[in-house]
């Protein structure tokens, strides 16, 4: 579709929107709207897609509430927003939504949370994408090095070719917020597989230690849990050019729900999965096996980290076999490690012995 | 002229001579650390100054000063406008320990044993030397007298150092004492200024100056024109008289026989009880109680025990009262603006050991107190507030038996003292309080007495509850207000101006979400004036008429500012009728208060009747007993019922009638963002 016909669907489902909580106060009802619950309860397996989205259970936002009321007025005012940004070709961050949300009176978001979830909201029941609203997100910085080219549409709307492994610096090629093909293709690759990094530190170790080269490798920042761009760029690289992604993050509760949200799709955006999420991706570590393997410096889980293991014993993305064994392994010897312990056997250690043993079990080399 | 209260008094004053004794004991009357003697010089001798006035019913007014001589020196003036002590008695008041007239008698007073003043000057000579200075006049004399004394503790008497005459300007009688003291002076909990605090709050009628050491002046003005109720001596009762006691009262009798001693020296005793309790102890009628044998008394007492004697009079004893309760917390409290003053208990006299007692307990609640502590308790005995021992107190032990947690407190368990935003006073009155040690610092623990403290705390509780509750129920409601009031009609607005169309009508949503009539009240102070509102919302789909009350003090009602009209007044109370408030609609009803203080009126409760009761939120039902004394009764009480016939097909309040299917999940409630998150930034899910 193109995008202006984009922008006009986004407008009439907009209005449609607006136009049934009209007809329900008319009508003398008490205005609600119906929306499909974003819980771990409400998600499930789609065979042809492979990924997680959302199941059949709804959520009604009705004025009886107070909470409802306010998120009905605060999407009024959303929709004339986006209404008018459309009509004024303008864009805006969701965080200048926010910030714009204060001239709204009653309708004024708490936090930018609300403000994102709602914008959220609104993408699922009218099946539009976010940037169908002119809605985006701010640049997050993850990043990419690698032998990979790319053509980038630049600010100046001239097509720009860039390596990612020789035209950029150290801190490689960053990932725009669109990603799509209007911005972002792909010409050529020289790389066996994408090796998706959680932490900063661990990126630049594989960095210096020349992990893309040596290995040919495309590695990726993905800055804790990464943004929807971050992980529809893996998405395409994984789909166009056949590359298998690794996940290489912490050991903890919380590094696995970043594997589950690239691998199955996140609870938060599974209405858009079959966009975003790999189902092909591999967990390549920190398992809590390698805790006891490699006999790494840990700490000990706390409360929290108690807590979302617990969570996840109860997620159904975590019900096979390997999730499992993980989960409550990990609640046994009550540790977690992180992706920088490896240095306990020196800076070379991950490039030369770890990710070399881990890659040859899983079968990628 | 009658004979004047200060010759009465000195006529009841008597002779005990323990004087040494006490020298090495005056841990017992409260001197045993230097903070704690401070507070003891000053409540002897507040509570003096106290007990004369309301003897000679003057309104006291009563100055306490503390200067620091040196780092452990004091001198402490008390002053008070009391009777005055004539001339002959003033050495034996100051400087005979156990010297005066209400030991021997037995009724409610502040200083129980009379050791109290005298204590003091012995504890100040002992500590720094220096001898006591009094100055007192009396109505009847022209000039005061002052002297300088000390005492001699072996002969239990005072040595006057140094006396005279001189004119004390502007006084027309009263005493001040200067004594001084080793002492340490503190703040905080166990405080001069906390007892004195304690002192105003349970003696409205006094007005009370403090000038502390570093001559800073607090002053408890007086908030009742109205001396406590004289309180009258009476005889001891037999029940519950103790051995010891009753022979050494056999004894000292100078009645000849048994049947008179026991008819006279005790109250409730008429002779043929008298003859009855003899008959069953095997004691002769004609015995001499001079004579009686240990073993003859013993069995008196066992038949006394047995037989039924009438309970002793109560009427010797003085409650505080509920209105002065409450006049005396806000008097004190009122800085820290607490949101509500339970209505105080005073609860009807009973008796313990033959000793008649009466509790009082007043509640505090809200405002600036602190929320996360323990409540403060405020303990009372004969209007002397107790400042040391709360753990061992017979309030406290009731206070932690009560399961708080019902009525909006909060307590660990359900015992023990409880936290929260409140102040518990309690108030014990009687004869004789059962202290638990001769300081006078916490009340002994008799069931009897716990039973009432805990039944008043109860009846006290359930008021704040009351309160609590419909607090409560005002935050819930304002929302579901919030929404229809300014939330609907802005959603409304916005979408008729995205799809560009008229703001749609919202009446039927407005009752739909509500179907309630919502009675809401306000109340402004502003120039000595309250201006009342009272607003009837009809969110119901029908037209309603109903019937609304009130109790107001009539006599400050402005007639010229009554809107609409009353329908009837009947001594305080007040009626209106509401002919007609159609769906969505509000009727008003505004009336002035003039003349009064804020705090006399900071609350309104409102009544309906003719109405489908629940529907209604923000008021209660008449109650049945409203017009009891009134012809209208029948009328009144009848309407009430009525509703049952009107065929109201309204529903139940706050159940709106469109469809609410009980698996509707609420989509703010549930959903549950946050589980790919871990609330640390940098691993929260991304944009």
């Amino acid at each position: 579709m193109v995008s202006e016909d984009r922008h006009q669907k986004a407008v009439k489902e907009l209005y449609d929107i607006a136009d049934s909580i009209y007809r329900q106060i008319e009508k003398g009802q008490i205005p609600k709207m119906e929306i499909p619950l974003r819980s771990k309860k409400n998600i499930q397996f789609a065979p042809r897609k492979g990924v997680w989205k959302y199941g059949n259970m709804k959520g009604i936002r009705s004025a009886k509430k107070l909470n409802g009321a306010y998120m009905l007025l605060r999407t009024m005012y959303m929709l004339e927003f986006i209404k008018d940004m459309i009509k004024d070709n303008k864009s805006s961050t969701l965080r200048e939504m926010y910030y714009i949300s204060e001239g709204w009176d009653k309708g004024k978001f708490g936090s930018q949370d609300e403000s994102n979830n709602l914008a959220e909201d609104l993408e699922i029941v009218t099946a539009c994408m976010r940037e169908d609203f002119k809605l985006r997100p701010e640049e997050d910085g993850a990043r990419i090095i690698g032998n990979l080219t790319l053509e980038e549409v630049n600010r100046k709307g001239i097509k720009k070719r860039i390596n990612c492994q020789d035209d950029v610096g150290d801190s490689g090629y960053s990932i725009p917020y669109n990603v799509e093909t209007d911005k972002v293709n792909f010409i050529d690759c020289d790389a066996k597989f994408v090796m998706a990094v959680e932490t900063g530190g661990m990126f630049d170790r594989l960095v210096e230690n020349g992990f893309d080269e040596d290995s040919n490798a495309i590695v990726l920042h993905l800055k804790g849990q990464p943004a929807r761009s971050t992980r529809r760029m893996m998405k395409r690289l994984n789909e166009e050019m056949n590359l298998p992604i690794l996940v290489f993050t912490d050991c903890d509760p919380w590094s696995f729900r970043i594997y589950s949200s690239i691998a199955y799709g996140a609870i938060k955006t599974a209405h858009i999965s079959e966009y975003l999420a790999c189902p092909s991706a591999i967990y390549i570590g920190i398992t809590t096996d390698d805790i006891l393997n490699y006999d790494l410096p840990t700490d000990k889980l706390n409360a929290q980290d108690i807590k979302a293991l617990k969570s996840e014993l109860t997620d159904p993305r975590f019900k096979d076999r390997f999730w499992r064994d993980e989960i409550e392994l990990m609640l046994k010897i009550n540790k977690k490690a992180e992706q920088q312990a490896l240095a306990k056997y020196g800076l070379n250690f991950v490039t030369d012995k770890y990710l070399p043993e881990k890659l040859t079990e899983l079968g990628v080399l | 002229m009658a004979v004047s209260t200060a010759e009465k008094l000195a006529r009841g004053q008597k002779e005990i001579s323990i004087g040494e004794f006490f020298q090495r004991n005056k841990q017992i009357l409260g001197f045993d650390s230097l903070t704690r003697s401070m507070i003891t010089a000053v409540k002897e001798g507040v509570d003096n100054s106290l007990d004369a006035c309301e003897e000679a019913g003057i309104l006291p007014d009563i100055y306490v000063e503390i200067e620091q001589v040196s780092k452990n020196e004091f001198k402490i003036i008390l002053e008070d406008n009391g009777p005055g002590i004539v001339k002959r008695q003033m050495a034996n008041v100051f400087g005979r320990l156990l010297y005066g007239s209400r030991f021997h008698s037995i009724r409610q007073s502040r200083g129980q044993q009379g050791i109290g003043i005298s204590a003091v000057v012995m504890y100040g000579q002992l500590t720094t030397g220096k001898p006591t200075y009094v100055i007192s006049k009396t109505e009847k004399e022209e000039v005061a007298h002052w002297m300088r004394l000390i005492l001699n503790t072996k002969k239990n008497r005072a040595d006057v150092i140094e006396e005279d005459f001189k004119v004390w300007e502007d006084k027309e009688h009263g005493t001040r004492i200067e004594v001084f003291i080793n002492a340490r002076y503190i703040a905080g909990k166990q405080s001069v200024l906390e007892y004195l605090k304690g002192t105003a709050i349970v003696n409205p009628h006094a007005h009370i100056t403090f000038k502390d050491p570093n001559g800073e002046v607090e002053e408890f003005k007086r908030v009742s024109d109205e001396n406590p109720r004289a309180t009258r001596e009476i005889k001891p009762h037999p029940k519950g008289i103790e051995l010891g006691y009753f022979i050494n009262m056999a004894k000292a009798s100078k009645h000849r026989r048994m049947v008179t001693f026991l008819t006279d020296e005790f109250s409730r005793v008429s002779p043929r009880v008298a003859k009855e309790i003899l008959e069953k102890a095997g004691v002769r009628e004609k015995q001499s109680p001079k004579t009686l044998s240990i073993q003859d008394a013993k069995s008196v007492l066992k038949a006394i025990d047995e037989v039924k004697i009438m309970a002793p009079q109560t009427d010797c004893l003085s409650p505080i009262g509920p209105t002065l309760i409450k006049k005396g917390l806000r008097n004190v409290l009122s800085g820290l603006r607490p949101k509500f003053y339970a209505p105080p208990v005073t609860r009807d006299p009973k008796v313990y050991s033959g000793h008649p007692f009466q509790v009082e307990v007043g509640m505090v609640y809200g405002g600036e107190l602190p929320k996360d502590k323990q409540v403060e308790i405020l303990r009372f005995a004969n209007r002397v507030p107790l400042l040391y021992h709360q753990g061992g107190d017979v309030i406290t032990n009731a206070i932690s038996k009560v399961d708080w947690r019902r009525y909006g407190l909060e307590q660990r368990g359900g015992k023990g003292i409880p936290y929260g935003p409140a102040v518990i006073l309690v108030h014990v009155a009687s004869t004789q309080i059962p202290f638990t040690s001769e300081s006078k610092d916490a009340i002994a623990n008799i069931k009897v007495i716990e039973n009432e403290v805990e039944k008043a705390l109860r009846l006290c509780a359930r008021k704040l509850k009351t309160h609590l509750s419909k607090s409560a129920k005002k935050a819930k409601n304002r929302e579901k207000f919030n929404i229809v009031q300014v939330l609907l009609p802005e959603i409304a607005k916005k979408s008729a101006s995205i799809v560009g169309k008229p703001v749609p009508k919202l009446g039927k949503t407005i009752t739909s979400i509500m179907n309630v009539i919502w009675i809401d009240d306000s109340i402004e102070y502003d120039k000595k004036r309250h201006k009342v509102q009272v607003d009837i919302y009809n969110y119901t789909s029908t037209i309603k008429k109903m019937k609304l009350y009130t109790e107001l003090p009539i006599d400050n009602l402005d007639m010229k500012k009554i809107d609409p009209e009353p329908d009837d007044i009947n001594g305080d109370k007040i009626q209106w009728d509401i002919k007609r408030i159609t769906s969505t609609d509000v009727f008003s009803i505004k009336f002035e208060l003039k003349g009064l203080e804020e705090e006399d009126f900071s609350d309104i409760e409102v009544y309906f009747s003719d109405v489908n009761p629940s529907i209604v939120i923000g008021a209660e039902m008449l109650p049945g007993d409203w017009n009891l004394d009134d012809k209208k009764i029948t009328a009144a009480a009848q309407s009430l019922f009525d509703y049952d016939e009107e065929k109201d097909d309204d529903g139940v309040a706050g159940q709106p009638d469109e469809e609410e299917e009980n698996d509707v999940v609420d989509y703010d409630d549930e959903a549950d963002l946050s589980d790919d998150d871990n609330g640390i930034d940098d691993k929260a899910e991304g944009f």
